[in-house]
């Protein structure tokens, strides 16, 4: 498997609004420790080593 | 502060010193600490004579090492002294890691029945240097001679030359091979201008060990931000004669001098213990740590074990557990060298195995020791949210690292090895450190772990073969037959090997897997005997012809 770029989520804007909502009455320190624990949520269902390490590379190049 | 009292092991004035007469030996080893004594012991059960120099006469000041793994166990079984350690120690294999004030999650080391050693016993180390220093005294191949303190160190081609001082003064003795085994701080290392380069960490450590009658359950217990200690990591293990090691993480700014004063050192253990648990301080220091390596454990006619070779953080307990190994690799292929069945090239084999050892339990320590440290706000918030989730998933405990405890590092590149096929099946591929079974010999319990050690040992599962020993150029490899020599009642160690009628393996004289294959073949055992002996392609057809 390759990390996946092209759009995949049904209903992007719903997403994005849960997102921000999720995290609109938390102030910076409490969003950045929900940031980390989401990343880590969504990493082990992704699983795939290489699919992670593609993810990792991409986000540290800035997109 | 201490309730141990300290033996004094007694300087002599040697017969050399005495005599004047500069004397080569075999093998000098320098530091009497538990790599150096382990190394006197197998040297002489590979029957060399050795010299041990230490400049001290007693044993370790203070408890440092604590926990010993069942490697070590297993080797200093072969050496005949695991038996009193264990019944001394403590055993354990259950660790607690916590976070706050909840439990995040626990392991357990040895989830397999059947094996002789517990997965860890804890263990002061001056109660494990005196029973090492006994086993020595009772070895009639093994002089320990104390207030030696090494002042110089001249390599020639064939032998090393040592500047000795002792009360009587300063005398010259000489020696085929030195195994330096004397700490992180190691003389000899500066001597020979080895590089030791690695990464130190910018933390610092309390260690206390206390005194005290507490009925906490013989585990490692880990915490994260615990209530008593916020923001900072703490450790428990208990240690025999009810003492108890507590490891409090200070951080870069305390000041050492400070922290080590009992009205300092006190106060944070009553707030762990509670208001009303009695104890006693026995010793307290404080450390920082750092991961380093040195460039070649064989330095021409020194060779480099235990801290003087690599030196770790101590979350894992890697620091003894490797040195020892060390000391199993080393000895063999010294006795041969010394014995003439191997050419020095099976020593630059030491360097190759141990040295990759080194690594991974560098790899492994600096691995915890950022998890347990977190170097900036994100790897801190990634490390809160690891032990956060922990709690209620499972995904996220293999991810919470205190440190991963030592397991035998294999060697599957090593040159040593015969490379494996497919043939067999299972997880004992040649450079794997050989799993104990439970078997019977005369119809009476034993352990297959003692069936190896004595030399190269081949095993064949089934009557393949009328012989007992298998002559291989300079060496008689013991052949025994499961079947004929050893039973397998439980079938365990057919099952632990991948063996079915005809699995043939070699095992290397450290019990390490030097080749298997699924039939009984004595061109390939000849083959392989010399191939792990470190005897390149040339030698091997003239010695197997």
């Amino acid at each position: 498997m390759t990390l996946n770029l092209a759009p995949n989520i049904t209903d992007p804007d719903d997403f994005y609004a849960e997102l921000i909502d999720s995290q609109r009455d938390l102030d910076e320190e409490q969003a950045l420790r929900m940031n980390a624990r989401l990343i880590l949520l969504l990493a082990n269902h992704i699983g795939d080593r290489k699919v992670l390490t593609e993810a990792i590379g991409c986000a540290r190049a800035g997109g | 502060m201490t309730s141990y009292i300290y033996p004094k092991f007694g300087y002599r004035r040697s017969r050399e010193q005495a005599d004047g007469i500069v004397t080569r030996h075999p093998i000098v080893v320098v530091g009497a600490g538990p790599i150096g004594l382990t190394a006197a012991l197998d040297c002489a059960a590979r029957g060399q004579p050795v010299v041990v120099l230490d400049d001290n006469d007693t044993v370790s000041i203070g408890s440092r090492a604590v926990c010993y793994a069942k490697r070590p166990l297993e080797i200093w079984d072969r050496l005949g002294c695991a038996a009193p350690m264990v019944e001394r120690g403590v055993s354990w294999k259950v660790g607690k890691v916590f976070f706050r004030d909840q439990l995040s999650y626990q392991f357990d080391l040895l989830p397999e029945a059947d094996h002789q050693w517990p997965a860890m016993i804890n263990l002061q180390q001056y109660h494990l240097e005196e029973m090492l220093v006994a086993k020595c005294r009772a070895n009639p191949l093994i002089e320990l001679r104390w207030k030696h303190r090494l002042i110089s160190l001249k390599q020639a081609a064939d032998h090393a030359s040592l500047a000795v001082e002792t009360p009587d003064g300063i005398f010259t003795m000489e020696a085929q091979w030195v195994i330096a085994c004397d700490g992180a701080n190691s003389d000899v290392r500066k001597m020979v201008g080895a590089e030791f380069t690695g990464q130190f960490f910018q933390d610092r450590f309390l260690i206390a060990d206390v005194a005290m009658k507490a009925d906490f359950p013989t585990e490692r217990w880990f915490w994260f931000d615990p209530p008593f200690h916020p923001g900072q990591s703490v450790l428990l293990h208990r240690q025999a004669d009810n003492i108890w090691r507590i490891d409090f993480q200070l951080g870069w700014d305390a000041d050492p001098e400070q922290e080590k004063r009992p009205e300092r050192v006190i106060p944070r253990i009553r707030a762990m213990l509670g208001e009303d648990t009695e104890f006693a301080l026995e010793w307290v220091s404080i450390y920082q740590f750092a991961c380093r390596r040195i460039d070649n454990f064989r330095q021409g006619r020194v060779l480099f074990a235990g801290d003087a070779a690599h030196q770790v953080s101590p979350f894992g307990a890697r620091g003894a557990n490797t040195g020892v190994q060390d000391i199993d690799n080393l000895a063999w292929k010294l006795a041969m060298v010394l014995r003439g069945e191997a050419s020095e090239a099976l020593l630059d084999s030491y360097h190759e195995e141990r040295a990759h050892a080194a690594d991974d339990n560098i790899l492994n320590s600096t691995r915890a020791t950022d998890f347990i440290t977190p170097k900036t706000k994100p790897s801190r918030y990634f490390r809160d949210a690891v032990l956060e989730l922990a709690r209620h998933h499972g995904f996220a405990r293999p991810l919470v690292n205190s440190g991963r405890l030592s397991t035998p590092t294999p060697y599957l590149t090593s040159a040593l090895n015969t490379p494996d096929g497919d043939a067999v099946p299972g997880p004992m591929r040649p450079g794997t450190n050989a799993a104990d079974a439970p078997i019977a010999v005369d119809g009476r319990p034993s352990w297959f772990l003692h069936c190896l050690g004595d030399g190269f040992t081949i095993v064949a599962f089934g009557e393949v073969s009328d012989k007992t020993e298998i002559r291989v150029g300079p060496f008689a490899a013991k052949l025994i037959i499961v079947g004929r020599d050893i039973e397998d009642p439980t079938g365990l160690l057919a099952q632990r090997y991948g063996a079915s009628p005809g699995t043939t393996y070699v095992f290397r004289p450290d019990q390490y897997v030097a080749a298997r294959w699924s039939g009984f073949d004595e061109a390939e055992i000849t083959e392989a005997v010399l191939r792990a002996a470190g005897h390149d392609t040339a030698d091997r057809t003239e010695l197997a012809a």
